[in-house]
């Protein structure tokens, strides 16, 4: 199947320090994905596990330090910015912070019309800011002329969607677009995600710590431990049946809005962040349950389990097998 | 057998602004009558901008202009006597914070000094709060409650930026437990912290609850979390309790239209159904719209929400609404 996004053995390597004690931490370690059109694929994990380096290497924030980012079959780094910013565009997680507070929020979208050179005058501007407007449930008379003071975060994350959408980009990049969003309103941000969708057919790349939500919208999930996509698959298998150790705390971690599902045992808490990146086996080998030697050692390749590739010894082959010989 | 440890009748704390010469009132806490027993885990909910934060700040007694009491008491229960807060001078109600009651805020991170050592950090709060003590005698208090509660004693040596937010957050809720008050008040404590940390931070107040014995008052707007920890759930919006019932009956069989709405929208595993957000948003609490605040954005108005507040109408003895679509109700008093 065709594929919109490809990325391919993509590293991050951070090095910080003086010249006398450099230290090199792997903020993304070797990860591939791809993402289809009209298609929302969630990158799941907690803070600090590299989902936002990723996002932020595939906007061209940083570079990469190894592997490619194959945009509709081009290499992105050989091509111009503008053919690159017209396919694709980003969201980002504080609504507040995305528009200057002493400027109105439409002249955003006159900037952005004019700099693609989408409309031919202010008319045809108009018309087309209010059609994008209308695709995330506000209009242009209700907005036009406004700081971004007098909306609330809910309403200022869907005219960063709107603006977002001026380009008519095949790919949204949503980075924690509803961490700052009350929880009562959030539902409106990723409801919109699956309309532009089914719609448009407009494919996201919804990044977040929050599995509910990305359970809820998304197609396929990759969960990311510590600069590894320790698990992913469609959303369905990776979060209602997970194998790896770490979705399976992460997913019984997440409180449930019923009082009898409470948690009834206790957790190990983190070593520090530190050493679990500096690890040389399976970074999660310090808090797993199900530690064996061989994980301590040697990293763990990627084993297809059902339709989800899992990197976990549990399910490697050498180890599948002398489970059977017991 | 149960027994009211922290009590407000009728409650209105507002913010008195002064706004190019005109008067602006913002009423974050308006009418707030709570009843909270000892040894319970008391959970508050509500979207942001609806005056959780103001309410708890009047709760430990820390109204301070632009804040105001307007009306109302807030009543504790210390050694068995009652005792009006409004009535305390600074001296009493400084003595009372930490040993009665304590407060775990959101951000450690501006709570905790960030050029001392955390030990310092302790040194210097048992030394203001516990007299009679040697500076080594009162360090091993520190040092024990920390073992008690499972944390590793080497952070002792570190300076805040050194931990992670967990665990920063934690070395802020053993700060505040020290002295093992009687009612410990969480405002958001793990609000913007991951999934499994959270997960950590709510481990640790349910144990120091379960030795302590005593009364948590948690605020968040996480109903996972509530659902989770607390026993009982008033419902907070613009400023007032809408609906206050035990945890089971709020998720189960909740009454308010925004109750239904906050328990509704929120997404579950296994069940990919659409969900639908609060429609609207939030009222300014500065102009309130009349009668029930939540009739713009109900699906069930009717013409006497728009005029008037209805009162509490009790479903079951601890089940209390206010809403004109289970009825009328009464003022309680």
């Amino acid at each position: 199947m065709e594929k919109l996004l490809e990325i391919d053995q993509l590293t991050k390597v951070f090095s910080f320090g003086s010249i006398l004690s450099k230290i090199k931490l792997t903020a993304v370690d070797n990860i591939s994905f791809d993402i289809k059109p009209a298609e929302i694929f969630a990158l799941a994990g907690e803070s600090g596990c590299g989902k936002s380096t990723t996002a932020r290497m595939i906007m061209g924030f940083e570079s990469p330090t190894s592997g490619q980012i194959i945009h509709s079959g081009t290499e992105v780094a050989k091509n111009e910015k503008v053919w690159f910013t017209q396919g694709i565009q980003a969201i980002f997680q504080d609504p507040f912070g995305t528009f200057n507070p002493l400027r109105t929020v439409d002249r955003y979208f006159f900037e952005t019309v004019k700099n693609y050179k989408l409309a031919k005058n202010k008319t045809d501007a108009i018309k087309l800011i209010d059609a994008k407007l209308k695709a995330v449930g506000l209009s242009y008379e209700e907005f036009a002329g406004k700081y971004p003071s007098e909306f609330s975060g809910g309403q200022l994350q869907r005219i960063s969607v709107a603006r977002s959408l001026l380009t008519d980009p095949k790919l949204l990049i949503a980075d924690e677009p509803v961490s700052m969003v009350d929880a009562s309103l959030r539902m409106s941000i990723v409801n919109l995600f699956k309309e532009l969708k089914e719609n448009f057919g407009v494919s996201v790349l919804y990044i977040t710590h929050d599995l509910a939500t990305a359970y809820y919208v998304s197609d396929r999930i990759a969960i990311m431990f510590r600069g590894d996509i320790v698990e992913m698959g469609p959303v369905e298998q990776v979060l209602m049946e997970p194998k790896h150790p770490y979705t399976q705390l992460l997913r019984e971690s997440i409180p449930e809005a019923d009082p009898e599902k409470r948690w009834n045992y206790k957790i190990d808490l983190s070593e520090l962040e530190y050493e679990e990146y500096m690890r040389k086996g399976c970074k999660f080998a310090g808090r797993c349950p199900q530690v064996m030697e061989i994980c301590k050692a040697e990293m763990p390749q990627d084993t297809q389990v059902g339709k989800a590739f899992v990197k976990c010894h549990l399910y490697s082959e050498s180890q599948k097998s002398q489970n059977e010989v017991i | 057998m149960n027994k009211t440890i922290l009590k407000t009748d009728h409650l209105k704390a507002f913010y008195v602004l002064d706004v190019h010469g005109t008067q602006k009132v913002v009423k974050a806490v308006n009418d707030v009558n709570l009843d909270i027993q000892e040894n319970e885990v008391y959970g508050i909910a509500g979207e942001s901008g609806c005056g959780k934060t103001t309410l708890l700040k009047a709760l430990v007694a820390a109204i301070e202009p632009p804040l105001r009491l307007m009306d109302g008491k807030i009543l504790y229960q210390v050694n068995g006597k009652e005792i009006d807060v409004a009535s305390l001078d600074q001296e009493a109600k400084r003595k009372l914070r930490w040993e009665y009651i304590s407060y775990v805020p959101q951000g450690s991170m501006s709570v905790l000094n960030p050029v001392t050592k955390l030990k310092e950090t302790y040194r210097d709060f048992i030394g203001s709060h516990v007299s009679g003590k040697s500076k080594d005698e009162a360090f091993e208090i520190a040092k024990e409650h920390l073992l008690d509660l499972g944390l590793p004693l080497k952070i002792l040596d570190a300076y805040p930026h050194q931990l992670s937010g967990g665990m920063r957050q934690r070395v802020t809720i053993a700060l505040a437990t020290l002295l093992k008050p009687r009612i410990i008040i969480g405002d958001e404590p793990t609000t913007a912290l991951d999934v499994v940390v959270q997960r950590g931070v709510v481990q640790l107040l349910k144990d120091i609850q379960g030795k302590l014995q005593n009364t948590i008052i948690l605020v968040t707007h996480d109903m996972g979390v509530q659902a989770n920890v607390a026993d009982r759930v008033g419902i907070m919006y613009a400023g007032k309790i809408v609906e206050e019932a035990p945890t089971e009956t709020i998720y189960g069989n909740p009454a308010h239209p925004y109750t239904q709405y906050l328990i509704d929208s929120l997404p579950k595993f296994g069940d990919k159904s659409t969900r639908k957000s609060v429609p609207g948003s939030p009222p300014d609490l500065g102009n309130l719209p009349s009668g029930c605040p939540f009739h713009p954005r109900c699906p069930h108005v009717m013409e006497i929400c728009k005029q008037e507040m209805p009162g509490y109408t009790k479903l079951e003895p601890n089940h209390r609404v206010a809403c004109w679509l289970v009825g009328e109700g009464e003022r309680l008093s």
